[in-house]
């Protein structure tokens, strides 16, 4: 990973570098961010059949999400670190709170609302839990004590149960394993790892069995799509036909038949790699998955750079998070793993993710621009 | 701790979290790796596989075009239906190359090379995706060619559907009307959502006029296509809704009796159920067959029809502007006796001729010797000339005018046909504004007899007469009797449709007006008396003899040295039973010489149809 590109002795000719980093922003990382955002309004575009309402309503959100993002940035991650118990807290009335007053949306309860507009608290919960967990670990020297692990795999599950009952059962996998890399990269024994491996396989059985229909339905279309061809395979189907006949250069931007014929469901919003495999092929998808890999590469490395234990494992946990969302998404689309209903960061088309998504960015940027400059 | 071991061991923590780091990071770029594999397999490996997926994977929204509804008379009779013909049509997307396959396409069906042109005209102005039609009305020999060679034309089907056909030919040209192929006229004023798979539309008569009525509503299916473009099944629908059908106030049996009366005279007949409005024979002559136009006409026989100097295109009944010449004398006696200016017993002396005070000018009358002294009844029955132009003299044109006005002299009817003429009934105010001049009093007298200016279109002249038939009851003229809903059996009436009543000063104006015109068809010395007998009731009528041509002062009309279409116009209105009138009838023919005998026979022909008498009795 120590490339040049991650070198922060290289020489900085670029005064917009500093001029950045006055107001903590960092530059490599927003690079990529812009990046990844402007590529995601174009398929946007063409996804969303060149309806001009639809770009204008991302580009608010992005607005939004941008301001949050420099909000965070310019917070110092200590404040962040003792805000841990209070946000986790607070995140978990609202999700108490959720299942009792919530809003259904398709089917799920996941929405609050407050009136002015609908808020998701499991959105807060994917920073709130890797923020207690970095916070509560780097009390004390790493690697954790057996104690320790425990109630750090409470605070974990606890939250990830409530939002599995809404059920959502795709954003608890991920906070679940936001939380986990966090244990992971704290340093616990690989033989602790292995044995919880084991068990969770053991557990299978179990989750099958709180499992609600259309989520078991979800995971033996997953098995065998073929069996329900025009129900709850079609999905499966007709995205594995649009990567497909992408081929290597695609069918060009706008002229993806299956994505403007109306074949491909949600195809703003979850199936949008869909859309853009079939209009830019093989070679746009990797060169997406290449910018994907060097944003969170440059988290991964201000990670890696970060002054405080605390620090680390909260910037780590945001990168690799980030890339699970990336990897659980296009494993979804493309036929790999179960359609869980996770959105494409940064591109799909939605409202909370992509501030969140920015939150983690600005939250990054504060821990690289925060160093005391002190030779080490 | 101390601060060295504190130091040591913030530096080991850093080594555990960033070796983990650099684990997860390599993991990840593995995972990632793995996606790029995965995408590797289904972009190139099974690419073929597919792309053929997503060329054979087309959801087809085609829409099931409803069934134009019928048009029948007042007996039931079928007047508009739809049958089955099959056609040649290509979707010039899907053709490769089209004028190769035009090329060959000609030589199966014997198609020349006038026909490729106006196809290839055709398929450069149609909107993407849609058929183009090449043939119409293909034999079952024609169809079975083309199934066997169907492999060779992709993009090109033969395609069956309903299409408009009228049993009755050119008896309803200009009633019923036709429809035709939508033009981008009417592309631009339809819903085009609900006319996607019609490709026909009303042009003309009831057809346009009730359109929206007769076409219903288009239904839609949801279909999955094969790669050949043909239906593999069905995913959704929704049925289209037939249009509703039509029944006419008109009768068959009177409009042939009408039709055949006319024999190759040109002009019209209109005949009101004068209670109701309801027309019940409307004849426009000569006419065409409109089975032509439903699937285009050709541009040959179109410009014959289009140039011939007797204008069959042309609805006379609506359009046709004639002077009324006398038929327009009962309205102006009429006027006379409301507005005071003389009563039924004032008399008028005419020696054959009238002058006004200070001219030496002859107005003349149709009877050169003069009929002597004329009460209403006499002016009337006798269609004295000299007797109107003293009353018109008196009354002056505008009052004239604003009581023809009553009667829609000069206005539309307002009947549920499109293109209705307004005619022309003059005033001062009109010759002043359409061409700058005054009015001179001489103009008053001629437009008193119903010439001069005077332009009325037979079905003006037919609601006016039934208008004085109803003692002033102004009943729109309607041609729609009455709809019903595909599948019911239950008719939706349409209501009647009354004007204002016309004021009357004097009931018994019209009484005697309305006698004068049974003594035109029962007196002794009625010009249609010919007509008057063997029939159980009166009819109360009106000969008109209008003139087309100018006969200078000293010359005599002579039919013989005369062209045909200089010839008068011959016109006769009535109405029967003259005390309860359930039957109006207005005849115009033109260039038919005397309206007394040749057009009142017909208006008896007519009556006799309706009522079952006379001739029709035996």
């Amino acid at each position: 990973m120590n490339n040049s590109l991650y070198d922060r002795q290289q020489p900085q000719r670029w005064s917009l570098t500093k001029a950045l980093s006055m107001i903590h922003l960092d530059a490599l990382l927003l690079l990529g961010i812009l990046t990844l955002l402007a590529a995601g309004l174009v398929i946007l575009y063409s996804a969303g059949d060149q309806s001009s309402a639809i770009l204008i309503r991302q580009l608010i959100r992005i607005s939004t999400a941008f301001l949050i993002l420099l909000l965070l940035a310019n917070i110092h991650p200590d404040r962040m670190r003792d805000s841990a118990y209070w946000l986790y807290g607070f995140g978990l009335v609202l999700l108490v709170a959720v299942l009792i007053f919530g809003h259904e949306g398709k089917g799920a309860q996941r929405w609050l609302n407050l009136g002015f507009f609908k808020f998701q608290p499991s959105e807060l919960m994917k920073l709130a839990v890797p923020l207690l967990v970095a916070s509560y670990l780097a009390e004390r020297p790493l690697p954790p004590t057996a104690l320790r692990l425990l109630v750090s795999l409470v605070m974990i599950i606890v939250p990830s149960v409530l939002i599995a009952k809404q059920p959502d059962l795709g954003t608890a996998l991920l906070i679940a394993s936001s939380g986990l890399i966090v244990v992971f990269l704290s340093g616990i024994r690989w033989r602790i790892i292995l044995g919880f491996i084991g068990l969770s396989t053991a557990a299978l059985p179990v989750l099958w069995y709180v499992m609600h229909d259309y989520q078991r339905q979800r995971v033996l279309t997953f098995l065998n799509p073929e069996s329900d061809p025009l129900g709850a395979g079609y999905h499966i189907i007709q995205s594995k036909i649009a990567i497909g006949s992408g081929g290597m250069f695609g069918r060009g931007w706008l002229d993806g038949t299956q994505s403007h014929l109306a074949f491909l469901p949600e195809r703003t919003t979850d199936f949008i790699f869909a859309v853009i495999s079939e209009e830019f092929g093989l070679v746009g998808v990797v060169l997406l998955l290449i910018f994907y890999l060097l944003v969170a590469g440059r988290g991964i490395y201000i990670a890696s750079q970060a002054q405080t234990s605390f620090a680390r494992l909260f910037a780590g946990s945001i990168s690799l998070t980030f890339l699970v969302y990336v990897f659980v998404n296009v494993g979804m689309v493309t036929g790999l793993l179960p359609v869980v209903g996770v959105p494409l960061p940064m591109i799909s088309y939605g409202g909370t993710s992509m501030v969140t998504l920015l939150a983690g960015f600005g939250i990054l940027m504060s821990i690289h621009t925060h160093r005391r400059m002190m030779s080490p | 701790m101390s601060s060295h071991s504190e130091l040591k061991n913030h530096f080991h923590e850093g080594r555990i979290v960033n070796d983990r780091l650099i684990f997860s990071a390599l993991l990840a770029g593995i995972l990632f790796i793995a996606l790029i594999g995965r995408l590797i397999v289904l972009q190139v490996v099974e690419f073929e596989h597919f792309d053929s997926l997503s060329e054979r994977n087309r959801v087809d929204i085609s829409s099931i075009p409803p069934q134009r509804g019928l048009i029948y008379d007042r007996n039931g009779v079928l007047l508009a239906e739809n049958i089955p013909t099959f056609s040649l049509e290509i979707t010039p997307e899907n053709v490769p190359d089209i004028d190769d396959t035009l090329q060959q396409l000609a030589a199966l069906f014997a198609m020349t090379d006038e026909d490729m042109l106006d196809a290839k005209e055709r398929i450069k102005q149609q909107r993407r995706f849609r058929q183009v039609v090449l043939k119409e009305r293909l034999t079952e020999e024609e169809v079975a060619v083309f199934s066997v060679n169907r492999h060779r034309f992709p993009g090109v089907d033969v395609v069956g559907r309903l299409i408009r056909h009228y049993p009755q030919g050119a008896l309803f040209a200009h009633t019923v009307g036709y429809v035709g192929r939508i033009n981008e006229q009417e592309l631009q004023v339809i819903d085009q959502h609900n006319y996607k798979g019609t490709m026909q539309i009303g042009k003309t008569g009831v057809e346009k006029q009730y359109e929206e009525l007769l076409h219903g509503k288009v239904g839609y299916q949801q279909v999955e296509t094969n790669v050949q473009g043909r239906i593999v099944r069905q995913l959704n629908s929704m049925p289209s809704v037939s249009g509703q059908d039509l029944f006419l106030h008109l009768d068959i049996n009177l409009q042939r009796i009408a039709s055949e009366a006319m024999a190759d005279f040109n002009g019209s007949i209109v005949a009101l159920d004068p209670k109701t409005g309801g027309v019940l024979a409307m004849i426009s002559k000569p006419d065409f067959d409109p089975n032509e136009f439903v699937l285009g006409i050709s541009s040959k026989n179109y410009a014959a029809l289009r140039d011939s100097p007797d204008m069959p295109l042309f609805n006379r009944s609506l359009r046709g502007r004639y002077p009324p010449g006398s038929t327009l004398k009962p309205f102006v006696a009429l006027a006379g006796l409301e507005a005071g200016v003389i009563t039924e017993n004032s008399k008028t002396y005419c020696p054959g001729w009238y002058t006004l005070p200070g001219q030496t000018h002859r107005y003349r009358c149709w009877k050169a010797h003069g009929h002597g002294p004329m009460d209403l009844k006499d002016g009337i029955s006798q269609s004295c000339d000299v007797y109107f132009y003293d009353l018109a003299n008196t009354l002056g044109i505008d009052r004239i005018h604003s009581f023809l006005d009553l009667f829609r002299f000069g206005r539309k009817t307002e009947i549920d046909l499109p293109g209705e003429s307004t005619g022309l009934s003059p005033s001062k105010d009109w010759k002043r504004a359409s061409r700058n001049k005054v009015w001179y009093p001489g103009e008053t007298l001629i437009s008193g007899i119903g010439q001069g200016f005077n332009q009325m279109t037979p079905i003006q002249i037919a609601h006016a007469t039934a208008v004085l038939a109803m003692r002033g009851i102004d009943m729109s003229p309607r041609i729609a009797r009455a709809s019903r809903t595909t599948g019911q059996s239950e008719l939706q009436l349409f209501p009647a449709q009354s004007y204002e009543t016309l004021p009357i000063v004097n009931n018994r104006n019209w009484e005697a007006v309305i006698d004068a015109m049974v003594e035109v068809v029962h007196g002794k010395r009625g010009t249609a008396r010919q007509i008057g007998e063997n029939i159980p009731f009166k009819i109360a009528g009106k000969s008109g003899t209008a003139q087309v041509f100018g006969i200078k002062q000293n010359e005599k009309y002579d039919a013989k040295t005369l062209e045909r279409n200089l010839h008068d116009h011959a016109l006769f209105i009535a109405f029967a039973p003259a005390e309860d009138p359930q039957f109006v009838v207005a005849v115009v023919i033109e260039h038919g010489g005397s309206g007394s005998s040749l057009a009142a026979p017909i208006a008896r022909k007519l009556i006799d149809q309706y009522f079952g008498t006379g001739s029709a009795s035996e």
